[in-house]
């Protein structure tokens, strides 16, 4: 008997691929954000609400995954811009190989920015790399507080947590503050942003961030000066 | 809940391994799995020995080594395990240490019979 010893990551073949889409956005200057949380957090309408507030030439494009039902790719593609539906069929999140499978008959040449929805759900979808530049973690006012402590890697992984329902805070026991604290108990340096889809409180703030990512993503690839 | 999946990524990694090595017979396969990699081991174990069942596989191990996360502190580079959540230097009270391991999901080693 003999130990061979391997280093490999178990999810290597997952990784290779969204290496690759990784380096293609980084090339054409794209910025690809996966926007991850439980089911019902308020993904599907923060990303009407963003898409509705895109100037119509925006060069923006969303992928957006769920088990079954077309009905997300319909609320989002009235705005007028490229929308794909990723039906997973029971698969609990998306992987590289889905996201590469769904872009193959779009120009990437023609984007600035793919904003990928995964599946609803913060276990499972923190363990596959889709070749975002980062990962954006919802959490909404009526959820517990202590979610970020109760699924780390999530919320471990996420460059932004966006604090969804705000206008609800007045009628749910739901603390910000200690959401907040929790989050940034698991991860120490995340961005925060609070938000409400319904009123728009918050909306102009999170349009900037992601403006300034759009931004940054270009002069990276030298396609503007700084 | 996607412990199946990993579960056969290993036991393809393993395939994969045994065809490129034509004689070689592996028995077990060793996997580190991060804290904070969003893996339950016991899940994990439990759909390898349902994918590996009644197959030719049926004999191969899995052996899961569970990593805790461990911070460094960039100013007295003091390495510590991070237990409930607190990222401040035991040592030097340096709140913003980084993360050195404990997001780990790798195949680390295979035994064979040769």
């Amino acid at each position: 008997m003999s130990r061979v010893e391997v280093e490999k990551k178990v999810l290597n073949e997952n990784q290779v691929l969204a290496e690759q889409l990784r380096e293609r956005y980084r090339q054409l200057g794209i910025l690809c954000v996966n926007f991850i949380s439980a089911p019902g957090s308020g993904k599907t309408l923060l990303l009407e609400k963003t898409l509705e507030r895109m100037d119509k030439r925006a060069r923006v494009a969303v992928l957006t995954g769920d088990l079954q039902t077309e009905n997300d790719a319909q609320r989002l593609a009235k705005f007028g811009f490229p929308v794909k539906q990723i039906v997973t069929g029971g698969t609990c999140h998306l992987d590289a190989r889905m996201v590469e499978k769904h872009l193959a008959d779009w120009k990437l040449e023609d984007l600035d920015l793919l904003i990928v929805e995964n599946v609803g759900n913060l276990v499972c979808p923190s363990s596959y790399d889709l070749g975002e530049d980062g990962k954006i973690v919802l959490l909404s006012t009526t959820e517990g507080e202590d979610k970020p402590l109760k699924y780390p890697s999530i919320f471990f992984k996420s460059e932004l947590m966006i604090l969804t329902k705000i206008d609800l805070l007045p009628y749910v026991p739901f603390k910000a503050e200690v959401a907040k604290q929790n989050a940034r108990r698991v991860h120490p340096q995340m961005e925060i942003l609070e938000v409400s889809s319904t009123t728009g409180e918050g909306l102009d703030t999170w349009m900037a961030w992601l403006e300034a990512r759009r931004r940054k993503a270009k002069e990276k690839a030298g396609l503007v000066s700084a | 809940m996607h412990e199946l999946g990993i579960a056969t990524s290993i036991l393809e990694s393993v395939q994969s391994a045994a065809r490129r090595n034509p004689g070689v017979h592996i028995t077990k396969v060793g996997v580190k799995v991060g804290e904070l990699a969003g893996v339950d081991v016991d899940a994990l174990q439990f759909g390898f020995e349902c994918i590996v069942k009644d197959t030719e596989w049926e004999p191969l191990v899995l052996e899961v080594e569970s990593i805790p996360r461990v911070q460094r502190c960039p100013k007295c580079q003091h390495e510590f395990r991070m237990t409930d959540y607190d990222p401040q230097c035991p040592q030097c009270g340096e709140f913003a240490t980084q993360c050195i391991s404990g997001e780990e999901l790798d195949i680390a080693y295979m035994e064979v019979d040769e």
